[in-house]
């Protein structure tokens, strides 16, 4: 930083600086919680701290961290995307069932399709929120329950069963050609190209502009609908991978395929750094948020503590990340000069 | 919408002008009359059990539970706000009792614990929406997996079950050996007092000040924060009630009972007329929105329509019942002039869409056809 | 070709049926600083928006380089080489302050993927010639009001435009700051770059613009040489008429000290801020945009609490920390925001005016109507509101119609303090004076009254004393005999020269 500072700069304004220093990297405050918690859970359970467990835990994040920095893009913008869960129970369904039909479909073809599909339901959210002016929240409540009611429809209450999927589709998300299953690689690479488009383009920066400052927007020239059309799509687009993932890895589709799974995704985010305001947050702290939900359902498993408070630590988490959040930006804006 | 001109040579009238015939049947609740109107029609030509008043009295009481939870949500999507822990509040003040329950403790003790269980629990969302002024979103959205966490935590996989009959009654029994469920009859008289509190007090009026501007009701001296702890305690205090009665119509709890009401809930005040945004609607709209509801879920029930399948409908209601309204201000504002983009644009939509559904139909089509 | 850059012919612009601007025409020259003068809500920034594409005009042409065209958004116009810096400031609060300089155009490197070194240098070397010190990545939410303002500068600096419009840029710089825009500005002008300059102080107008056209009510009053006209002929052009009969203010015998102030503090925003307020007696409180005015009001009102210092009222040491509080020990503030602070927009005259006394009009919680009712009327006629009735809502109203009802509100407590914070911004003429009267009539019954306002000449006119605040804290204190502009914006305006701490 090339600061110069007068000498009359005061303690205040030094505690000010680590205390941005913290909201700025919030991620260093995770990962600290995340050592922390690794460190307890060894000391109760040595076999966290091995491979295959950590393999385990990858890849039952994977398709969390795919869908909620998705989340994260339309949260950025200051929406949400409630329908989430729906998209990958319809996209999940309805892939199933080309998959079912056709065995020796290449199954590049299936996540391709996975994938358009997803971006057409989301570009239906995207559609009703810049066109019609609906609230996000609103039209993906809406959607939540039209596109769950359409898996319904579609499936006619019947399920996709493992047996009914070709081998090498299932095999999609656990083949571990390059060392670690193929999931885990879709997760990361996923996680790069999100990364790259959010600080390396113009159209990702524009995101974060539209969710700080929505009224600044025009001023800067931003076309502030077609940005948020544009998240939306891009929600729906990674949700529809993420039901591709999700039956290949579960070897089967339900009608309740992924429900409960938008406000994980939320939860990850938020834990993450990514305000519900707009205009925060980063894709490494998205995926440390993801990975400590993860690392949670993990241990407590490990240390025998019954499964069934598994969601109560989780939304005990999320309570203490924001309320932690709000405890040091009251801090910052005290010391502000 | 209409632009009032104001004469700035008249001073002010102390009376407003006569509304006009049609300005009163402007009003949102007349829509959701005539809605209810017309699905009372065709369900009675689809359907000869629709008016069947037995059939009625069973299916109204499935929707209590949605309906006592409603009402101190218009309070808090009046204010602007949301609680989207209300159905898991209600799951763990559910299951609770049931601990309570099956650990021997009496039956009215164990209830009334729940009862203020589901208090505390509204008042920690109350505390920290209003004192620590986090958003209401986030902060229920962690009690909302926590309070349900805490369901599965008390119960686990297991059921409690054998509450006495005495308990039972309020989720099965009729009142004054009529046909009406005394489930029902509680929702109505707490409706009318709700409804009295937002349009006829001091404490309403509070509620729509801020959800129209928390500054400047801030500003005017209106305790703001404590009118929003109140609310959500009161919500707390509902959910648990909700909880209670759920239990004693189903006769037994399980920890994930009523998962994912609480956008039932919000639905029907939303498409009630209240305003998501904050600072509109009416008690009167939000009960016609659940009898509306109601009334489409069971007729579509009746014929053999899965509940899942009518969420369509009622999803595709709750969007175009403010979809509509909206493109209508844009149009009326924008003029007749039609831009040739936008109507390309709009082409290109409509095909995207037609084509998901040639594929959601075909694809579908050849499996069941297998089946 | 013609000898204009840019030439507006009869723009005329509505807002939901209201016309803001009336066939309004302007002119530019290569070269020039062309200044646009007139009163609040005289149009003049929603003539610079038209200028850039931020509205479209609902009539009229403008013409780059004597060819027609038109702007869809601000994107268009910067690419014709306008650039702008709107009143309203416009940055990304979560963006650092080198990405706020070039947000939307960042510069790109191949395979167009965002140039970040180049963008961090060029944003260095810009600021370094503007003459300001900023850490480049700091987030913008941090900055200081006047560091803000800089930044927009350079962001519209950075655009290298043929035409550069700024809206009000020194409204909360400091004397060396404005110097500094200053020379920048007329270098630009060597260059061959049309300014379009608008500014409340209109010594700035003399010092560096060559023409200015005058606004009236969104109509196009006339353009002058800025060297044939005197002050008081661009004052009497832009208010219409003569203002002597503007200031009212009777004298009054002061009477007690009702409200005294010692030292108090909010972290972050004032310090050491000390003065009395006596019966009877309008204080006035002078400063640029960010001083901490409003900031001292509102810890007086309790809405966000000073953190040190002392209050006494009547003699009594309270603390406040409510608005609720303030009330009860007979305060008032009428917001500088009427729109977020001071009214409701969507509600009905009458639940304004009756919210903060609203208990009063009901019984064990229950609302009585007809009393509401009859009192809210009673209040609105004797303030004299404009309205149809009084269950319009109140964001159908003009400016000073909307100021009205807030008096109204306020005045229904039956304060003993009252804290008027810009009173009459953005309203007419006609409800100014009447505002003003209104001051004076309460003070000489008594009332005390804290008037904060940016506007000289009312600080001057209704004043009995002027406190002058600048960065956080009182740097003079006037009598009405002693105060005179100059003096007023020197203390308002010296930058630091002596480190405090």
């Amino acid at each position: 930083m090339q600061n110069s500072t007068p000498a009359t700069q005061s303690i205040r304004s030094s505690l000010s600086n680590l205390l941005w220093t913290l909201v700025r990297y919030r991620e260093a405050g995770i990962s600290i919680f995340i050592l922390l918690l690794v460190f307890v859970v060894t000391l109760r359970a040595p076999s966290f701290l091995t491979m295959d467990n950590f393999n385990d835990i990858l890849l039952n994040i994977s398709i969390l961290a795919i869908v909620a920095l998705a989340q994260t893009m339309v949260l950025i913008t200051h929406g949400i995307d409630l329908s989430v869960s729906a998209v990958i129970g319809l996209v999940g369904m309805m892939v199933a069932f080309v998959v079912k039909q056709n065995p020796e479909m290449p199954v590049i073809l299936a996540v391709l399709l996975g994938m358009t599909l997803g971006a057409v339901l989301g570009s239906f959210n995207g559609l009703i929120i810049t066109r019609g002016n609906v609230p996000p929240i609103i039209a993906t409540l809406g959607t939540l329950s039209i596109y769950r009611g359409l898996v319904f429809f579609y499936s006619q209450g019947t399920w996709i069963n493992s047996f009914e999927l070709p081998k090498n589709f299932k095999m999609l998300s656990k083949g571990t050609p390059l060392g670690l299953p193929n999931m885990v690689i879709i997760a990361i690479l996923v996680a790069l190209a999100v990364y790259y488009f959010l600080n390396h383009t113009r159209t990702g920066r524009d995101i974060y502009a539209v969710g700080t400052n929505p009224d600044a927007a025009p001023f800067a020239g931003i076309r502030k609908e077609r940005i948020i059309f544009l998240v939306y799509v891009l929600s729906g687009l990674m949700a529809g991978l993420a039901a591709v993932l999700w039956i290949s890895r579960f070897e089967s589709a339900q009608t309740n395929t992924g429900a409960g799974f938008e406000l994980q995704t939320v939860a990850a985010s938020v834990v993450g750094g990514v305000s519900t305001a707009g205009g925060v947050g980063t894709v490494p702290g998205v995926l440390l948020g993801a990975l400590l939900l993860g690392i949670i359902q993990n241990s407590l498993t490990l240390i025998r503590i019954s499964p069934f408070w598994q969601l109560a630590a989780q939304g005990l988490l999320i309570l203490i990340a924001v309320i932690s959040d709000k405890w040091i930006l009251s801090r910052v804006e005290r010391t502000k000069k | 919408m209409s632009t009032h001109t104001v004469s700035e040579s008249n001073l002010i009238n102390e009376y407003a002008p006569k509304r006009s015939f049609l300005a009163f049947f402007q009003r949102w609740e007349w829509m959701l009359v005539g809605l209810i109107l017309v699905d009372v029609f065709i369900n009675m030509r689809l359907t000869p059990y629709f008016l069947d008043a037995r059939n009625l009295s069973r299916t109204s009481s499935d929707f209590m539970e949605i309906g006592l939870m409603m009402l101190p949500m218009v309070f808090i999507i009046i204010t602007g706000n949301i609680d989207l822990s209300v159905a898991s509040n209600m799951g763990m003040s559910a299951s609770f009792m049931g601990l309570l329950h099956n650990m021997g403790v009496n039956i009215w003790v164990a209830a009334g614990a729940a009862l203020l269980l589901g208090t505390l629990g509204g008042m920690l969302n109350g505390y920290l929406v209003s004192k620590v002024k986090l958003p209401a979103l986030v902060v229920t959205l962690g009690t909302y997996a926590f309070y349900r966490g805490l369901a599965y935590g008390f119960l686990g996989d297991q059921a409690a079950r054998g509450y006495p009959e005495a308990f039972t009654y309020f989720g099965q029994g009729k009142v004054f050996q009529t046909l009406i469920p005394f489930s029902v009859a509680l929702f109505l008289f707490l409706a009318v007092i709700f409804g009295l509190v937002l349009h006829r007090t001091t404490f309403g009026r509070y509620l729509f000040s801020i959800g129209n501007n928390e500054n400047a009701t801030n500003y005017s001296g209106i305790p703001v924060a404590k009118i929003k702890f109140i609310i959500y305690t009161l919500s707390g205090f509902m959910a648990s009630l909700a909880g209670l009665i759920l239990a004693a119509r189903f006769g037994s709890t399980r920890p994930d009972n009523g998962t994912g009401l609480e956008l039932a809930v919000i639905t029907a005040a939303v498409l009630g007329g209240v305003d998501i945004n904050g600072g509109k609607g009416s008690m009167l709209g939000a009960g016609l929105s659940l009898l509306l509801i109601g009334l489409m879920r069971f007729g579509m029930g009746l014929m053999n329509i899965q509940g899942q399948v009518q969420g369509i409908a009622i999803g595709m209601l709750l969007i175009l019942s403010i979809l509509i309204p909206s493109v209508v201000r844009s149009i009326s504002a924008t003029g007749k002039n039609i831009n040739w983009r936008s109507a390309i644009s709009a082409l290109a939509f409509l095909l995207i869409f037609i084509l998901f559904f040639v594929f959601f139909f075909w694809s579908r089509a050849a499996v069941i056809a297998s089946v | 070709m013609t000898e204009y850059i840019l030439e507006l012919k009869n723009m005329t612009k509505r807002f939901s049926g209201v016309e803001v601007l009336h066939e309004v025409c302007f002119s530019l020259r290569p070269g020039e600083v062309h200044a646009l003068l007139g009163e609040n809500g005289a149009g003049k920034s929603t003539l610079v928006k038209v200028m850039t594409g931020v509205h479209q005009p609902d009539k009229g042409e403008i013409y780059l380089d004597g060819k027609f065209v038109s702007f869809a958004d601000t994107r268009e116009s910067r690419q014709m080489g306008i650039a702008a810096i709107y009143q309203e400031l416009s940055l990304f609060p979560d963006l650092d302050v080198a990405e706020n300089i070039f947000v939307g155009r960042q510069p790109l490197a191949a395979g167009g993927r965002i140039d970040w070194r180049k963008l961090y240098a060029d944003a260095g070397n810009l600021l370094e010639s503007l003459g300001v010190r900023l850490d480049l990545k700091q987030k913008a939410r941090s900055l200081s009001i006047a560091q803000q303002q800089m930044v927009e500068i350079a962001r519209a600096f950075s655009i290298n435009a043929r035409i550069l419009i700024m809206d009000e840029p020194t409204s909360s710089l400091t004397l060396n700051e404005v110097a500094d825009l200053f020379r920048l500005v007329r270098r630009l002008r060597e260059e061959g770059t049309a300014i379009v300059f608008i500014s409340h102080r209109l010594e700035e107008l003399f010092e560096l613009a060559d023409r200015v056209t005058i606004m009236r009510d969104g109509s196009y009053v006339d353009t002058r040489l800025l060297k044939d006209v005197t002050r008081d002929d661009l004052i009497r052009l832009m208010v219409g008429r003569t203002i002597t009969d503007l200031f009212p203010k009777q004298d009054v015998k002061s009477g007690e000290v009702v409200l005294k102030v010692e030292n108090l503090a909010r972290a972050g925003s004032f310090r050491d801020v000390s003065f009395e307020l006596r019966q009877g007696e309008i204080l006035g409180m002078a400063g640029l945009v960010g001083a901490g005015r409003t900031n001292v009001a509102r810890a007086i009102f309790g809405v966000e609490p000073a953190t040190a210092g002392k209050i006494q009222i009547a003699g009594r040491e309270v603390a406040i920390t409510s608005p609720q509080q303030a009330i009860k020990l007979g305060l008032a503030y009428v917001p500088e925001d009427r729109q977020l602070h001071g009214l409701i927009p969507a509600m009905p005259i009458t639940s304004n005016i009756s919210l903060p006394t609203l208990f009063k009009y009901a019984q064990r919680g229950w609302l009585q109507d007809k009393v509401e009712r009859k009192a809210t009327y009673d209040a609105a006629l004797q303030m004299e509101v404009r309205a149809n009735n009084i269950w319009q809502m109140a964001r159908e109203l003009s400016g000073g119609n909307q100021q009205k009802i807030v008096l109204a509100k306020w005045l229904s407590t039956k304060p003993r303090i009252l804290i008027l914070d810009e009173p009459t911004r953005g309203i007419d003429v006609g409800t100014k004076a009447a505002v003003h009267a209104l001051m004076s009539k309460l003070a000489s019954e008594g009332m005390a009254i804290l008037m904060i306002s940016s506007e000289l000449p009312e600080i001057l006119g209704m004043s009995d004393r002027v406190l002058v605040m600048r960065e956080g804290h009182i740097t003079a204190h006037f009598s009405r005999a002693e105060a005179t502009q100059e003096k007023i914006i020197s203390a308002a305006t010296q930058a630091v020269t002596s480190g405090s701490v």
